[in-house]
């Protein structure tokens, strides 16, 4: 069973938890996830692998409480178990020498970029992250970037911590500047990969993104992660979820994210309800 | 009329319709203990039992009816268990009309024995008692792997556990049965019953290990170093195809795999009791004729949509659905609209479908399926409102596991290459089911994992691997 070794809550809302988990801490590589399931009757959902441990056989996961599941996961403690892990899945990400790359993260995106910045600079190349919150409070994982990033950009929207704007500001500001980047990955709200995306493609530079779309079996049996690129249907569980952010049709995944907006609504309301009144 | 009467069978009992359409409970009933005893009367007790040859699973059927008729449900059971591991199942899905009931003697001048009704009788006896069902060998030294917990790989461990082997089930998902428990309904084929066989099984010494999906938690070759003998892969074909009309990604627009993982599987008409949501519409169309399109037009039935079309290109004779569940369906209130095509999906301001363009079809030459090949009419365009469309149009070989294994055979569609033993190029993997011809039936894949279960016996064995 998937036994919780440890959890620590980043910020208000984005937790981080160690779990056991031996053949995924065996096999991983960074671009890859799991599908989790959290109780017998719970949904799957994919969240990326942050961390393995072989020795420990354990997983690094970090996440953000989004609806029920996500709210359901943060409520579990050391030493309580999880239903249902399976990986690690995905496509590896492609870990080359790139020359000066960029790493995007957004949000809960700052802890996907962290197995990126260490494999990459791992091959050799010249690593720079830029990472952004809604204000200071809500960074995090910046001191950890830090250990393997050449350099770190700081973002806030509200200006109380770093550079004021998006992400995709800084970048478009640093590349104004001069930075001649080779290679940008970006992860976090479609919005923001999208606003990335734009600006690197005036720059023609490589960008690929992690595309998020809602799954199920993660094995590309059920078809509901479907995206569009390059004008082609491919599904995120086994063709990606790394995609050439200059192919990918954006404004589908972002519309095939809202379908069940409303029942996860519901579901989120109905379980603070119950937290609530205990 | 005494004639007459012995040539008429037995008829199964059916759930009222009113019942039916508002539950997930099972359809057919089965037969009662008096309506066993008079079907199993009927059986002629061929010396050259050609329903055996019509079997897949070769079960010794005269020789279980015998049983019956002799009122020993036990040895009945034994009788079939000695070559079919899911009897509950094949009991309730097997397609006997084009199988051992095509292949009964009294089918020639009348109406043949209701063999699978038998089956499934003492099937669910066994399982209601508890009889300990499979005799095993005491263990030969040698480990199988099976890779995929679906009826071909169930069916591999199940016959080697008899012949003593240590066998491990690898299974992605997190509840063993494939398609048994993610594809087909519970008014079908209830989850229950699943649960059982498969539990007889693990009682029986079979390991089964969910959540791992080989060639991503652990890889062919790490399965041999751990020591395993021989590796069986019955991984189904598993990926759904997505029609390349326009529209096709509009919310509401699901494929079939896709609404039977979530309503099955993730029993997503449950929610909010159960986590996974599901988007049921007002009016919902299934595009497609075969099983799964009829399973996925009889599941919105029941969740009290307005009215639920099929959609299928060919005419209502060649669709490869079972007539009985086609039967069933229009009963439900299922409408079927024959000789269409979608040409495209058309969404509101919220890119969710609302309508769909159908293309009227005419029949032309005959194919080497011996139907006629649907060819549109031009300009005979209409529309349909639907706010939910489910894609039940086929599958196609999934790649997840074999892109792991470069070193291994396939056609040009993605699907293993096997001999007539179920052998792949490969030393000591046998592969059989869906993942070596694209979507077939669940009997197909029990007889194709009785092949690889004999021929990895007879292989481990003589070579003393």
């Amino acid at each position: 069973m998937y036994t919780i070794i440890d959890k620590i809550q980043l910020t208000e809302g984005i937790f981080k938890m160690i779990i056991k988990a031996p053949h995924i801490a065996k096999s991983w590589k960074p671009g890859q996830f799991v599908v989790l399931m959290v109780n017998e009757i719970g949904e799957r959902i994919p969240l990326t692998i942050v961390d393995g441990n072989t020795y420990e056989e354990t997983i690094t996961l970090i996440f953000q409480v989004v609806g029920k599941t996500t709210a359901l996961l943060a409520s579990k403690n050391v030493g309580e178990q999880i239903y249902s892990i399976m990986g690690p899945l995905g496509k590896p990400s492609e870990i080359k020498r790139y020359g000066k790359v960029a790493l995007i993260g957004g949000g809960v995106g700052a802890a996907e970029i962290l197995p990126q910045a260490r494999a990459l600079k791992q091959v050799g190349n010249y690593v720079i992250s830029i990472v952004g919150a809604r204000s200071s409070s809500k960074l995090i994982l910046v001191e950890e970037l830090k250990s393997f990033c050449d350099e770190v950009h700081v973002c806030t929207d509200d200006g109380s911590y770093g550079f004021k704007g998006f992400v995709s500001d800084a970048l478009s500001n640093l590349i104004e500047e001069g930075y001649r980047i080779d290679y940008v990955y970006a992860v976090g709200p479609v919005p923001m990969m999208k606003a990335v995306s734009k600006v690197t493609f005036k720059h023609k530079i490589k960008t690929v993104v992690s595309a998020n779309p809602i799954m199920i079996d993660g094995t590309g049996m059920c078809g509901v992660c479907r995206v569009i690129v390059g004008g082609e249907i491919k599904f995120a569980c086994i063709d990606g979820p790394d995609f050439d952010a200059h192919l990918l049709d954006f404004d589908t995944l972002e519309s095939r994210l809202k379908t069940y907006i409303k029942h996860e609504r519901k579901a989120f309301e109905d379980f603070m309800r119950c937290q609530c009144h205990g | 009329m005494g004639n007459e009467e012995k040539s008429l069978r037995e008829m199964p009992q059916l759930l009222p319709i009113e019942e039916r359409i508002s539950t997930f409970k099972e359809v057919n009933l089965g037969f009662t203990e008096e309506q066993v005893k008079k079907e199993a009367s009927r059986c002629l007790q061929c010396p050259k039992a050609y329903c055996m040859a019509g079997c897949p699973a070769n079960v010794k059927i005269p020789k279980f009816i015998n049983a019956i008729r002799q009122g020993n449900y036990k040895r009945a059971i034994e009788i079939i268990c000695e070559t079919n591991s899911l009897p509950a199942v094949t009991g309730r899905v097997c397609q006997v009309e084009m199988q051992c009931e095509k292949a009964c003697i009294l089918g020639r001048k009348g109406i043949p024995v209701s063999i699978g009704l038998l089956e499934r009788f003492v099937a669910d006896i066994a399982l209601k008692r508890g009889w300990k069902r499979f005799a095993c060998d005491a263990f030969n030294g040698k480990r199988v792997a099976v890779v995929g917990s679906g009826p071909a790989g169930l069916t591999v461990a199940g016959d080697l556990i008899k012949l003593g082997y240590e066998v491990t089930v690898f299974e992605a998902l997190h509840k063993p049965g494939g398609v048994l428990v993610y594809g087909i309904p519970e008014f079908r084929l209830p989850k229950n019953v699943v649960e059982k066989e498969i539990k007889t099984l693990e009682d029986s010494g079979v390991k089964i290990c969910t959540n791992f999906c080989v060639g991503k938690s652990i890889t062919l070759k790490e399965i041999f170093e751990e020591g395993y003998d021989a590796v069986f892969l019955g991984i189904g074909a598993g990926a759904p195809v997505v029609l390349d009309v326009p529209g096709v990604n509009l919310g509401g627009i699901y494929t079939a795999n896709e609404f039977l993982v979530r309503t099955v599987l993730m029993k997503a008409y449950l929610f909010p009791k159960y986590d996974t949501p599901i988007d049921f519409g007002k009016k919902v169309i299934v595009i497609g004729g075969g099983n799964t399109a009829v399973d996925s037009a009889r599941v919105a039935v029941r969740m009290g949509v307005e009215e639920v079309k099929i959609a299928y290109r060919r005419s209502v004779e060649d669709m490869p659905a079972r007539r009985e569940e086609i039967l069933r369906a229009n009963e439900e209130g299922v409408k079927i609209l024959q000789l269409v095509n979608p040409v495209r999906f058309i969404g509101d301001e919220n890119n969710h479908v609302i309508k769909v363009e159908l293309v009227k079809n005419q029949l032309t030459y005959i194919d080497e399926t011996g139907r006629s090949v649907p060819v549109p009419i031009e300009g005979s365009n209409f529309y349909v409102e639907g706010d939910m469309v489910i894609l039940a149009i086929g599958q196609k070989a999934n790649r997840v596991f074999t892109q792991t294994v470069p070193q291994l055979k396939l056609d040009k569609e993605g699907y293993i290459i096997v001999d007539y033993e179920a052998k792949t190029s490969l030393e000591r993997v046998w592969a059989g089911g869906d993942i070596i011809r694209g979507s077939a039936t669940v009997i197909q894949a029990i007889g194709d994992g009785k092949r690889a279960a004999a021929s990895i016996n007879k292989t481990l064995m003589s070579n003393n691997i």
